[in-house]
């Protein structure tokens, strides 16, 4: 028995959210006095996932699984996980991950409990806390079935070190031509900008910024921090931004460290999505905004005089502390 | 075509969450349901598939009595029959199943659910049904045409989108994109009147396995209190020195 963790990559190496996963399965074996292995697909630097507690890594190495693919994916998954006798499968929150996670769950017939945002509080009962009512509440969840599958909520545990050496095992697992009957014909992606998922800081705009010809400073900001752009609702339904770009309660979560929000008022759906960011920022002209009684740090301002001015600062710190 | 519309019962998203009984459950005083809102978009999807190409559209919900007013208002917006399971939806697992269930007779092509119900946040639903059912399955979808039995679907990543294409029968995630905001159906006096007198069926659950159980709930600790600065020579500041986040 182990507990399984599903590290994901892109282009062969693995991504931030796989090493937060595999801290947060070390941290499960510790309570059930029991070892991790990962599983990956078509990675190169398999062997790294020791230094975050993982002790056996199962490398697929298969063109098929060069791009995405759930059912693929999932069955993979499942496979290593009967082959493991996982007790518990650990996930991240990524969307290809939760498209994948349900179909892992049915396969194994085992409970899913997505949103997980502590490492497990009780092991028996199999007790966990996520949250509910899109970061409104909170629930102590017990799972009732023999595997228990665990979606950890992005940037909500953390990265930790704990260094052991990792077996890297090669793993063919047997897929059939049914595990391809969904095809991916064509990725449109963004490539070479951080994306709202994955970001430690994401700069968004609102209705405030009255167009989209104004988004150039939106950018800016975004570029001197390295940041995600996001927008509110209104803005892409406009047309503003393309539609993968609103965040909130139904559109993208965002649970970065750092969360400007400029031209925004603070809707209770945009807050339910944007609030398991650490901290907060908003500038807006209207003090009686709603989002200054959500946010850490806040300026009354107009976002025509303060992004630019601010995005100099930035310009002079990024400078002096390079 | 046979489109089966899973419909969640939510709490409005402007309500306030609060708990009861010692916190171990969701209080429903005072909170308006309504359709989930990813489900809402599926919903007009559906209605779109029932115009333009001929489909038959029902919709289908496993929860109490108390739901019937969501499904409807979803008769209200066009779907011609309904379903309702009569179980209380605690976990997903269960719900998948009785859904399952209800697909298997009712001989439906395609499978429209939302990416996520917007109170629990489960997002497993169609995962698991499709699944259970052996069917396809494209999960955050923001598109979908079908031509015979092909279909072609987006679905959204976390770094753009995905074009797909794959076969009926088929289950999706939906969600916002699946049609315009502006298209969203709402029910008209003419719809209203009409829902009344359209099936509503209602059937007993099967024996399933309930996987999971929430048994206490809480709230977010209080914020504390903002700190108002007036220039961003401070912000950056506090930011590097304080939040420690730049
Ligand atoms: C079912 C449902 C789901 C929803 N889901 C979401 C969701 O997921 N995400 C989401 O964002 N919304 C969502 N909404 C919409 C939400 O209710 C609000 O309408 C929306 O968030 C408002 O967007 P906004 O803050 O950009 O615009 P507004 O509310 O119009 O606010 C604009 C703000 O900009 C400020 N401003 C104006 N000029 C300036 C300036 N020069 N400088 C600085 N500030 C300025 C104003 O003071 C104001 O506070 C949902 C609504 C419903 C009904
Ligand atoms: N009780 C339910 N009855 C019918 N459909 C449901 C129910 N719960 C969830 N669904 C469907 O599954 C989707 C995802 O829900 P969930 O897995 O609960 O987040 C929803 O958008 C609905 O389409």
């Amino acid at each position: 028995m182990s507990i399984l963790v599903y590290t994901e990559s892109e282009n062969g190496k693995f991504k931030k959210n796989a090493f937060e996963v595999a801290s947060y399965a070390s941290a499960v074996a510790k309570q059930l006095g029991t070892t991790v292995t990962a599983v990956a697909f078509n990675t190169s630097d398999a062997s790294s996932l020791g230094d975050y507690g993982v002790s056996k890594v199962l490398n697929i190495t298969n063109d098929n699984l060069k791009t995405f693919n759930a059912k693929a994916f999932a069955n993979a998954i499942s496979e290593a996980a009967n082959k493991e006798t996982a007790k518990v499968v650990v996930l991240s929150s990524s969307a290809d991950t939760k498209f994948l996670a349900p179909i892992v769950a049915s396969t194994l017939k085992a409970g899913y409990v997505p949103n997980v945002v502590s490492a497990p509080e009780s092991t028996s009962p199999f007790v966990v806390k996520r949250t509910v009512f899109s970061n409104k509440g909170f629930a102590q969840t017990q799972i009732n079935s023999e595997v228990k599958i665990l979606g950890v909520s992005n940037n909500s545990y953390g990265i930790h070190e704990n260094s052991t050496t990792a077996a890297v095992e090669n793993f063919s697992p047997s897929l059939s031509d049914s595990d391809f009957s969904v095809k991916s014909v064509e990725i449109d992606k963004v490539v070479g900008k951080a994306t709202i998922a994955d970001a430690d800081i994401v700069v968004s705009g609102g209705r405030g910024l009255k167009g989209p010809e104004n988004w150039g400073m939106i950018e800016e900001l975004a570029d001197v921090l390295g940041a995600a752009t996001a927008c509110s609702k209104p803005v892409s339904d406009m047309g503003w931004r393309p539609h993968g770009e609103h965040v909130g309660q139904t559109g993208k979560p965002v649970a970065s460290n750092l969360y400007i929000a400029i031209g925004i008022s603070g809707a209770i759906q945009h807050l339910a999505g944007v609030s398991s960011s650490k901290v907060k920022v908003v500038i807006n002209t209207d003090p009686e905004a709603p989002f200054f009684k959500a946010a850490d740090y806040g300026i009354v301002g107009d976002a025509f005089e303060v992004v630019p001015q601010l995005i100099e600062k930035l310009k002079e710190f990024k400078a002096q502390n390079a | 075509m046979k489109i089966l519309v899973c419909i969640s019962n939510v709490p409005d998203t402007t309500s306030k969450i609060n708990f009861t009984d010692g916190d171990t459950k969701f209080d429903t005083n005072g909170v308006q349901f309504v359709i989930n809102p990813n489900d809402e978009f599926g919903l007009t999807r559906a209605m779109w598939f029932k115009e333009k190409q001929d489909a038959t559209v029902h919709v289908a919900t496993v929860g109490g009595p108390s739901t019937e007013s969501t499904i409807r208002k979803a008769l209200a917006i066009g779907a011609d029959e309904a379903i309702r399971v009569n179980a209380e939806p605690t976990d997903g697992f269960y719900v998948a199943q009785q859904l399952a269930e209800v697909v298997k007779n009712g001989d439906y092509d395609l499978i429209i659910a939302g990416r996520e119900s917007l109170d629990y946040n489960g997002g497993m639903v169609p995962g698991i049904l499709a699944t259970l059912l052996g069917m396809n399955f494209v999960n955050t979808c923001i598109s979908l045409e079908i031509d015979g039995a092909n279909a072609t679907a987006v679905r959204e990543i976390d770094s753009g989108k995905e074009k797909i294409t794959t076969s009926l029968p088929l289950v999706i995630g939906g969600q916002k994109g699946l049609v315009l905001e502006s298209d969203l159906k709402i029910p008209n006096m003419r719809g209203i009147m009409q829902a009344r007198q359209k099936k509503l069926t209602v059937i007993e659950p099967v024996d399933a396995l309930k996987a999971t159980e929430d048994t206490k709930f809480e709230k977010p600790a209080a914020k504390g209190a903002i700190k108002l600065v007036d220039n961003v020579d401070e912000l950056v500041n506090l930011l590097h020195n304080e939040a420690k986040v730049i």
